[in-house]
């Protein structure tokens, strides 16, 4: 099975109903890309498949074949999403970032604090809450006005 | 993944006709979106082994009108739902429900004529189906046949569909009056619905309820009640009768009970 990972053309061997979770995790050794609930409620598995955010522990491998697909390790490292992610603390002990990043990554232009809510409402975090990754979100996105009602949010 | 996967054996379809062909000659699972078939291989509580990917189907994929009937394609994911033109316009409630599906993960993959054929009573865009008198349309190799969406279910989780037969399309007829869909779950986003609530208020109003009996259900004597010029306190009363809901792990049943009777009100106060 082949389909274009990063960047960069694969062929994976996996069973064609494997996870494309468990063939990024196993056979890519791309571990970036969490498992937690396995049934599409926390998003911490979230990948980019052409250019769409989906949960990738509900995705047989079989349907990505001839697919571009994403996933944190495609953003290198240095992206502006991540360092933000960083300064703005919106990490605690890390497992729901790669997918909330992901998720965050197709958002349009000039998002309202809203958008952001309902791009992340698919992306659950269970230690941080939610106000400093908004803020991260929204400080890429240069949006400085919605990024002082996240911040109220998480004085309140 | 707590089932084997030496055990699963997958089949991919690359035409309809490919996979009508397949199910006639062996007994395969569809999967087109995988949110709920792979949730039950997941937690290894789905039973089937054979499987059928359809994903690939684009033929499926298409929204067109045709003697003012509305064709949604059966593998229509709940994002090109939403940004349907012409979606918006004939039935902007399957819009507003949509983007209640899961998280934008579920709604890019999920897909309409999964949430029909998995056939659970807290499906978020079947009740709208109902209130619209939607048509199934299902193709097999020996040809297609139409069945109302409220005569598909005929208990919890069970369909008329055969094994052979494909869901390829849903037909909805022009809908005349004001629409109304409330989910209510949980929390705001990502929620199994409590109660879901989808009508049409016309002289002869159109309710439909998800999650208050075996299957989605329409509430006939309500809406008859309400045709006749019942008041709408005597409507809820008879709601209340009407519905069965049960006490699950999401919700109880006399809470259901009550909030269905209060949604039929505001449905009434909103398109009045």
């Amino acid at each position: 099975m082949q389909f274009k990972l990063n960047g960069a053309d694969v062929e994976v061997g996996a069973h064609p109903m494997s996870r494309l979770l468990d063939v990024l995790r196993e056979e890519c050794n791309l571990t970036g890309t969490k498992e937690g609930c396995g049934e599409g409620e926390c998003g911490a598995c979230t990948v980019l498949i052409d250019g769409e955010p989906v949960c990738s522990c509900l995705v047989p491998v079989s349907q990505v074949e001839g697919a571009e697909v994403v996933s944190i390790e495609g953003l290198g490292g240095n992206h502006p999403l991540q360092k933000l992610f960083m300064n703005e603390v919106g990490a605690q002990c890390g497992i729901c970032t790669p997918g909330m990043i992901m998720a965050a990554l197709t958002l349009p232009d000039e998002p309202t604090l809203d958008d952001v809510k309902t791009a992340l409402a698919g992306n659950l975090c269970r230690c941080k809450g939610y106000s400093a990754i908004y803020r991260a979100v929204l400080r890429w996105k240069n949006n400085e006005i919605q990024m002082a009602d996240a911040t109220q949010e998480i004085q309140r | 993944m707590k089932t084997a996967l030496s055990d699963l054996d997958l089949r991919v379809a690359s035409s309809v006709n490919e996979a009508l062909t397949i199910l006639r000659d062996e007994k395969r699972t569809p999967i087109a979106g995988a949110t709920d078939v792979y949730v039950g291989l997941n937690f290894g509580t789905f039973k089937p082994r054979q499987y059928l990917d359809i994903w690939a189907l684009d033929e499926l994929r298409t929204i067109s009108t045709h003697d003012d009937k509305l064709i949604i394609g059966a593998l229509t994911s709940y994002t090109s739902l939403m940004q349907s033109h012409i979606v918006a316009e004939r039935v902007p409630m399957l819009v507003e429900a949509s983007g209640l599906v899961g998280g934008v993960q579920i709604q890019n993959r999920g897909t309409l004529g999964g949430n029909i054929a998995n056939g659970s009573p807290a499906a978020d865009g079947v009740p709208v189906l109902s209130a619209v008198d939607a048509v199934i349309v299902m193709r097999s190799v020996e040809g297609e046949r139409r069945v109302p969406i409220n005569s598909f279910y005929t208990g919890y989780r069970s369909t008329v569909m055969r094994p052979d037969e494909l869901i390829v399309a849903i037909e909805i007829p022009r809908v005349e009056g004001k629409q109304w869909f409330r989910k209510v779950g949980t929390r705001a986003a990502q929620a199994i619905s409590k109660i879901v609530m989808a009508a049409v208020r016309a002289p002869s109003p159109k309710i439909a309820f998800g999650s208050v009996a075996p299957t989605v259900v329409r509430a006939k004597m309500t809406e008859q009640a309400l045709a006749q010029g019942a008041t709408i306190d005597e409507a809820a009363r008879i709601l209340g009768e009407e519905i069965t809901p049960i006490d699950d792990v999401r919700s109880t049943a006399d809470y259901r009970r009550r909030v269905s009777m209060n949604l039929l009100k505001r449905f009434w106060a909103d398109t009045a």
